[in-house]
């Protein structure tokens, strides 16, 4: 996703001479190609991130379109206050990427993972929070983002995750796309567990369990009517994300439930509170926290037969 | 530099009218932060009238220089002067502090107030968002210049040397910022909480050209500002020595100014000390 990202950033500095990239010292050499569109638009500004923020916001501010990009706490709890004051705060159209979200870099440990952005940042006036489930997401996610005008953050995987959507899918911040048709369980999903999302949906159908998926690529603003319109049709809602299960994907769908007279049980899948000691890959995290695909299978079976 | 003795004498006539308002204005609204507003008036008041190229009718020209008070708890000081400059009826402040107004103790966000370029208030936040305004007018090949004045005891804060690294590397030879080095911190002199000294050595440290001047007096910031930009293609950072309180005998130098708000016999006072009829 991050290769795809940085071919869609110089894509789009090409014919949009707002476009700035902010990197925080990483990607070392995925950048080249956008250095060749225009050196003085790249801008590295050293590991220094509160500072880099708020340069983005200057630029902002007075007619560019910055993207400031580096590793998902570093874009996001590292500089949560320039981000509130000098991106929101001042409606500054900065787009903030974070890279190796959720538990990409599990192997690096918790001080690379990333399992509250979503959840503090959501809590910020006027933010757009968008993390894609594959490329075809990520790229419609840039684009759009760039011309809301509006600050916004995308949350990006690493590399090689497998491709959902075909390349034409209609694409509009805060409007989910359903990925799967089903009628008992409706997964909520978002970012890059799409692939064990529909994997579990399998899993269940063969238990005759039918599974709808939906994408939901923007957590704020929420695609409520989505939810309004089809959340009685379902015996229970499980929402899906790599990210802490306070205050996500989970939290903004459960505050929403809440609000109506009747609606499905909620099941909320993520990470437990609690910060993961023990190294390991992606995958293993993964498995650890219930979220590779037997892990969401079962704990909806389990949910279904309470 | 020859700034004439007129120019001077009409700039310090200016930041005495402006430290009496801002002073009665403190009384009246009950503002806080009345030193750090007296020591950077001077400053403030040679910017306004003499260096940066703005335009209060065209506040949005895209060529105009940008100013940020970096330390935005002296913006009683800013809405005073850019009251002055002719951005907004002097009158406008006589509602300074009323419920739904927005003139408070920080400075409200550009959309909300003509001449207002950022709003500050949360210390190490002005510098870096003036940089990304002088960073964008070289990716935009546009003329203005960016100045900021800063607080020493805001130097405290880690993303103002952030910023300053980035802008020595950068040469970003379009951004001044003055220190309105006026010795006091909230709570404690500045050089006793932080190590802050020597504060030239580190700017230049950081890739920067440095002034130091006395920053109460107007023909010597106007010397200042007349290096800007600076020849070595370098930023510029002016090191303002300062007072704090400047301007009132009983006021100058007493941090108790920091938070304590004026009676009105030290209105009047004071006024007189500045030679302000009432």
């Amino acid at each position: 996703m991050r290769n795809a990202f940085a071919d869609e950033v110089t894509q789009l500095a090409k014919t949009d001479s707002r476009v700035m990239l902010l990197s925080g010292d990483i990607g070392n050499k995925l950048f080249d190609n956008f250095k060749k569109v225009d050196a003085q638009r790249f801008l590295n500004c050293g590991i220094a991130e509160a500072n880099m923020m708020g340069v983005a916001a200057g630029l902002a501010l007075n007619g560019l379109r910055p993207v400031v990009y580096t590793i998902t706490p570093f874009t996001t709890t590292r500089c949560f206050e320039q981000i509130r004051v000098d991106v929101c705060y001042h409606e500054a159209p900065v787009i903030i990427v974070g890279t190796g979200s959720g538990l990409s870099y599990a192997e690096l440990g918790p001080t690379h993972h990333s399992l509250e952005d979503l959840a503090i940042l959501r809590t910020l006036p006027g933010m757009q929070i968008i993390a894609p489930c594959d490329t075809t997401e990520m790229r419609l996610a840039l684009r759009s983002a760039i011309k809301s005008n509006l600050p916004t953050y995308i949350r990006i995987g690493k590399k090689g995750e497998p491709n959902i959507h075909k390349l034409d899918v209609e694409f509009e911040i805060g409007r989910a796309i359903t990925v799967r048709e089903g009628e008992d369980v409706l997964f909520i999903v978002t970012g890059t567990l799409m692939p064990n999302v529909l994997e579990a949906a399998d899993l269940l159908a063969a238990q005759k369990i039918s599974a709808q998926v939906a994408s939901f690529h923007t957590i704020k603003p929420l695609d409520e009517a989505y939810l309004k319109n089809i959340a009685l049709t379902y015996k229970t809602i499980v929402t899906v994300e790599e990210h802490g299960r306070l205050g996500g994907l989970g939290g903004a769908v459960a505050e929403f439930l809440s609000q109506l007279s009747n609606h499905p049980p909620h099941l909320r899948l993520g990470t437990q509170d609690e910060f993961m000691h023990e190294m390991g890959s992606q995958e293993y995290a993964r498995q650890r926290y219930g979220l590779d695909s037997n892990g969401i299978a079962q704990q909806v079976i389990n949910h279904l037969a309470r | 530099m020859s700034a004439s003795s007129n120019l001077i004498q009409e700039l310090q006539q200016k930041a005495a009218l402006l430290r009496a308002r801002v002073i009665e204005t403190s009384h009246r609204a009950g503002l806080p932060h009345l030193g750090s507003c007296l020591s950077c008036m001077d400053l403030l008041t040679a910017l306004y009238f003499y260096q940066l190229n703005i335009d209060p009718k065209n506040p949005a020209d895209p060529t105009r220089d940008r100013f940020i008070l970096s330390k935005g708890h002296g913006v009683p000081a800013l809405f005073q002067v850019l009251a002055m400059r002719g951005y907004f009826p002097v009158s406008d402040l006589d509602h300074y502090g009323e419920d739904g107004g927005v003139f408070g103790e920080h400075p409200p966000t550009p959309s909300h107030l003509a001449g207002i370029e950022a709003a500050t208030g949360s210390l190490g936040h002005g510098m870096p968002m003036g940089l990304g305004m002088a960073l964008a007018a070289r990716v935009k090949a546009q003329p203005y210049s960016v100045y900021a004045i800063l607080g020493d005891g805001e130097c405290n804060e880690g993303s103002i040397w952030e910023s300053a690294m980035l802008a020595g590397a950068q040469m970003v030879s379009n951004f001044c910022v003055l220190i309105d080095f006026n010795k006091w911190q909230a709570t404690d002199r500045s050089e006793q909480v932080m190590a802050l000294n020597p504060l030239a050595d580190k700017w230049r440290a950081f890739g920067w050209d440095t002034l130091e001047i006395d920053g109460n007096n107007t023909q010597a910031i106007l010397e200042a500002l007349e290096c800007f930009p600076s020849k070595t293609g370098k930023p510029l950072a002016i090191i303002a020595h300062t007072i704090k309180g400047k301007g009132v005998s009983f006021m100058e130098d007493d941090n108790n100014w920091h938070y304590r708000i004026p009676t009105a016999e030290e209105v009047a006072l004071s006024k007189k000390e500045l030679g302000i009829a009432s």
